[in-house]
């Protein structure tokens, strides 16, 4: 019985994610070349594709092995370079010509491979010997680690603070390689999809076997995992080097995304929406130990911080309160500190979203919410 | 007369010392299948330290652990494990945010050899391993009388039955040696009489070793057939409950001199 | 030769700053172990205290360093509101982690709090010079007296602080609150206000710590403390966390870790050497230069 549940709920997903895919590319090439269609909602779906991954990929980290780690930017940003560095390697060796070229897709495929393969084993670098310290210790020296890393790509003579540029300053990626425009966002749309859906579902699948099961329990307690056969030191590094991965997958998305890549976009803290920091803000909100609420806190706190940069309603506030929003850093950092106080696993805590038990599990919530009412009544009533 | 038989657990000259402090010393003890030995001490005997060292959470600073005539000398905590030596916590360790049945089958590390490749993909090597391993979860959920808590977090259990969970996690490692500290600690008379029951089962169905700390002489007295009592790291009896109980030097130890 | 010299006294310098904002770090990670991020932005703080504090120092016709004693008294306080505000209500309810997340946010928090407040706002202050300039010359080397005066007041508010954590009885009590809480408790300790004690003084050495800075580079800003508060943070860490004379020692490491690099291999580099050294050190001694090893009890 339970067997058939999960197939059940896997078939279910799978037709749901066909079906909405279908879907947008009919719209796509219906709408493709239309105004707002086209350069609003596709760039902002790119965004909101590589920030889901990348705060999925910390969850496991942060909210499933409950180790802080604070360069995971760091990871993206060798991601990013690698990607970039290997498509624009690709076009001087005329392995294709223009983004339109059958060979492109395959040189796109790789670029995304061989990012987060390049930032997985650099994370193990920082991995084996940080992760044998004590949790505290990991969040400093990840901290380090990524300000080291672009420190590191700031002195390479091929790629630099001021942007990508190999030989001749002018050799963008919007140019050339990777960088697409934003026609090129609409034709290569269902890349951005297909890729964020396959590393959200192999992150699933991870957490979700053996090896979840085995970083949830060095989480809960890590000493009791070794009592019970877990190579606790192991399986933490493959979990780093693993939610390193996916933020190099990130990373390269980033560099689609992009027509320039400065490192000064993946430090630790800087005013726009990508760095360290926000990306655990985005976790704990979504619940540490949720992949679902990691991806729709990527969504929110894009769209929040959309609507902060261009929403005119902001503009409409008296001039007292938006002002509050010219410093969105300052609004997050009030609301990860309430929501640590009031909810210390964030706001969807371990719960999981499913299409099949999501309305069940609506209505248990809402019957568990009325009785406990109705529980508070009868208390008055008695007192 | 010496024994002809493999011990399943021995030590050697077992001993740590904690900055200057002899914490265990000269700790000697041989454990054959199917026995059941207490090892009691008065508080800060050391008896915990024995299950640290004997289960690789402390490394000893001399001596040797034997399972099976095998040392394992500079072998890490999982390893001991591997090898057959499984414990339970004396302040419970449970994986708090996990369910129950989740707990056991984190333990049932030597039943899974699916790797990354098999997990990402969902083969049907994957699937067999689960289906394997969540039988046998529920299987020694059964024995300690877990069954219909299967699916709770492991935090919302009342005390006694997050001992026998830790229990039953122990027990999915496939040991040939349990380590039981103090798991009558805490617990009401119904539920110790409970967990004595479940304790005999596990030694009927598993016919494995079992060494007990305890606090509870009666619990100690009625099921160990040897005891062992340690004072001050170190070993002052050793012998059957009854010779235990007439021992001199144990009732100075517990009485104070 | 003089290159060297030179070098070393600069390392020295820097290395005094970093150990004042690492004992801090140091202080309060010993009581509550918790890696207090905000605290290289108290330094900010004291930093712009100073701002509006020195010229009414001089306006008094008081020397312009009278000010830091304003800035101690700012700091202190932030510092304590710090722990009263966030740090005690989610040490009650989350675990390690979550109390980490929060010294991120406060850290997150001051910044940008600094920028929003219109007299600060986003762009640098420049200090006015806070103490005499010029210097001594010892052959051809020269050592200012911006140089020997941080020298000299660190090492003494190092000592002061020393002989107040050996010998006198809150200094007693706060030893006794980090080794142990309950027994703490049990001895009549009131560990709550040990606490606030232990933040008062700790964000008041960052106070001392900007006056330093900012008599060697006279420019202040909101992200000031960030990195030169991560550089503390790794001074506390190499040196054996939660040990005072630890805090010095890597200070002063990390200080000339950082002046030697700039001087021999290459500036841009200096901060990753600092990190390397970080990594280096704890693998082979996780426990930092003077610290013990303890294991976790079962």
């Amino acid at each position: 019985m339970k067997k058939s549940k999960v197939a059940r709920g896997y078939f279910l997903n799978t037709v749901v994610i066909i079906l909405l895919f279908t879907a947008f590319q009919i719209l796509t090439s219906a709408k493709g070349s239309q105004g707002s269609f086209k350069l609003v909602l596709i760039p902002s779906i790119w965004q909101c594709c590589y920030l889901m991954v990348l705060a999925a990929s910390l969850n496991l980290v942060l909210g499933f092995m409950g180790q802080l780690s604070l360069g995971h930017c760091g990871f993206m940003a060798i991601g990013a370079y690698t990607a970039a560095l290997l498509s624009l390697a690709c076009e001087r060796a005329e392995l294709f010509e223009g983004k339109s070229d059958p060979a492109f897709i395959l040189v796109l495929f790789s670029s995304v491979i061989a990012a987060g393969l390049m930032a997985a084993v650099l994370s193990l670098l920082v991995g084996i010997p940080a992760l044998r310290l004590k949790g505290d210790y990991l969040a400093i020296i990840t901290l380090g680690f990524g300000m080291i890393i672009i420190n590191i790509i700031n002195n390479l003579p091929f790629c630099g603070q001021d942007g990508l540029a190999l030989g001749s300053a002018g050799a963008s990626l919007y140019k050339n390689g990777l960088g697409f425009g934003s026609k090129a966002k609409v034709q290569f749309i269902w890349f951005a999809l297909l890729v964020t859906i396959i590393s959200l579902a192999l992150m699933f699948m991870f957490i979700r076997s053996k090896y979840g099961r085995a970083i949830k329990a060095i989480r809960d307690d890590e000493i009791a995992a070794s009592a019970s056969g877990i190579n606790t030191a192991k399986f933490k590094v493959m979990t780093f080097a693993y939610s390193a991965f996916f933020a190099g997958v990130a990373g390269a998305l980033y560099a689609c995304t992009n027509a320039t890549l400065s490192t000064s976009s993946f430090a630790f803290t800087n005013g726009g929406i990508l760095n360290s920091t926000f990306v655990v803000v985005m976790v704990v909100l979504g619940g540490m130990g949720s992949l679902t609420g990691s991806v729709i806190a990527a969504v929110i706190m894009f769209l929040i911080n959309y609507e902060i940069k261009n929403g005119q309603w902001v503009s409409a506030l008296p001039a007292s309160l938006s002002g509050i929003f010219e410093y969105p850093m300052l609004v997050y950092a009030v609301v990860l500190i309430v929501v640590i106080m009031f909810r210390p696993k964030g706001i969807f805590g371990t719960y999981e979203f499913s299409l099949q038990n999501l309305i069940p599990d609506i209505r248990r919530a809402l019957e568990m919410h009325r009785t406990a009412d109705a529980e508070k009544k009868e208390a008055n009533g008695n007192a | 007369m010496p024994d002809e038989r493999v011990p399943v657990l021995e030590t050697r000259k077992l001993g740590i010392t904690f900055g200057g402090l002899k914490a265990v010393s000269d700790f000697n003890i041989r454990i054959y299948p199917g026995e059941l030995i207490g090892l009691i001490g008065p508080n800060g005997a050391g008896k915990t330290s024995v299950f640290n060292l004997l289960t690789g959470v402390y490394a000893p600073t001399e001596g040797t652990v034997i399972l099976e005539g095998k040392p394992l000398n500079g072998k890490k905590t999982y390893q001991f494990v591997e090898a057959g030596v499984a414990r339970t916590f004396q302040n419970i360790r449970l994986f708090k945010q996990m369910s129950v049945i989740e707990n056991v089958k984190t333990a049932c590390t030597k039943d899974i050899h699916y790797g990354l490749f098999a997990a990402s993909f969902r083969t049907p090597k994957f699937w067999r391993a689960e289906k394997a391993v969540t039988e046998k979860a529920m299987g020694l959920l059964k024995i300690c009388g877990l069954t219909n808590e299967a699916e709770l977090p492991a935090a919302s259990l009342p005390y006694g039955k997050q001992r026998k969970l830790e229990i039953a996690r122990a027990l999915a490692t496939d040991m040939k040696i349990l380590l039981l500290d103090e798991p009558a600690a805490g617990m009401n008379p119904t539920e110790t009489a409970e967990l004595l029951a479940c304790i005999n089962t596990i030694r009927d169905r598993f016919g494995i070793a079992i060494l007990l700390i305890e606090h509870d002489m009666s619990l100690v007295m009625n099921i160990c057939e040897k005891i062992q009592v340690i004072d001050y790291g170190q070993t002052i009896a050793f012998g059957t409950p009854a010779e235990i109980a007439a021992n001199p030097k144990v009732i100075a130890a517990y009485l104070g001199e | 030769m003089n290159t060297f010299f030179q070098t070393l006294i600069v390392g020295l310098r820097l290395g005094s700053i970093y150990a004042l904002v690492a004992l801090g770090y140091t202080m309060v990670y010993g009581i509550i172990r918790l890696i207090n991020f905000a605290h290289g932005d108290f330094i900010m703080v004291g930093g712009y205290t100073m701002i509006f504090t020195v010229p009414v120092a001089l306006r008094l016709g008081l020397p312009a360093w009278v000010a830091v004693l304003a800035a101690v008294v700012v700091c202190s306080l932030v510092g304590i509101g710090t722990e009263l505000i966030a740090y005690r209500p989610v040490r009650k309810k989350g675990t390690n982690m979550t109390a980490l997340i929060t010294a991120i946010a406060m850290s997150l928090f001051l910044e940008n709090l600094a920028q929003a407040i219109p007299s600060i706002g986003p762009n640098p202050k420049v200090a006015s010079q806070i103490f005499k300039a010029g210097g001594i010359h010892i052959g051809s080397v020269t050592m200012e007296y911006t140089t020997i005066i941080t020298l000299v007041l660190s090492a003494v508010v190092m000592l002061i602080l020393y002989a107040f954590t050996q010998k006198t009885r809150l200094g007693r009590a706060m030893r006794c609150v980090s080794e142990d809480k309950a027994a703490a408790t049990l001895m009549g300790i009131n560990v709550n206000s040990t606490i606030l004690l232990t933040f008062g003084i700790g964000s008041g050495l960052a106070a001392v710590a900007a006056l330093m800075y900012m008599a060697q580079y006279p420019k202040v800003y909101t992200t000031m403390g960030s990195l030169l508060g991560l550089k503390a943070f790794v001074s506390a860490v190499l040196g054996g966390i939660g040990i005072v004379p630890g805090a010095v020692l890597g200070g002063i490491v990390i200080g000339l870790v950082e002046s030697f690099t700039t001087t021999y291999i290459s500036s841009s580099m200096a901060d990753t050497f600092v990190f390397l050294i970080l990594i280096v050190v704890l693998i082979i001694k996780p426990a930092g230069i003077m610290g013990k090893n303890v294991g976790e009890k079962v």
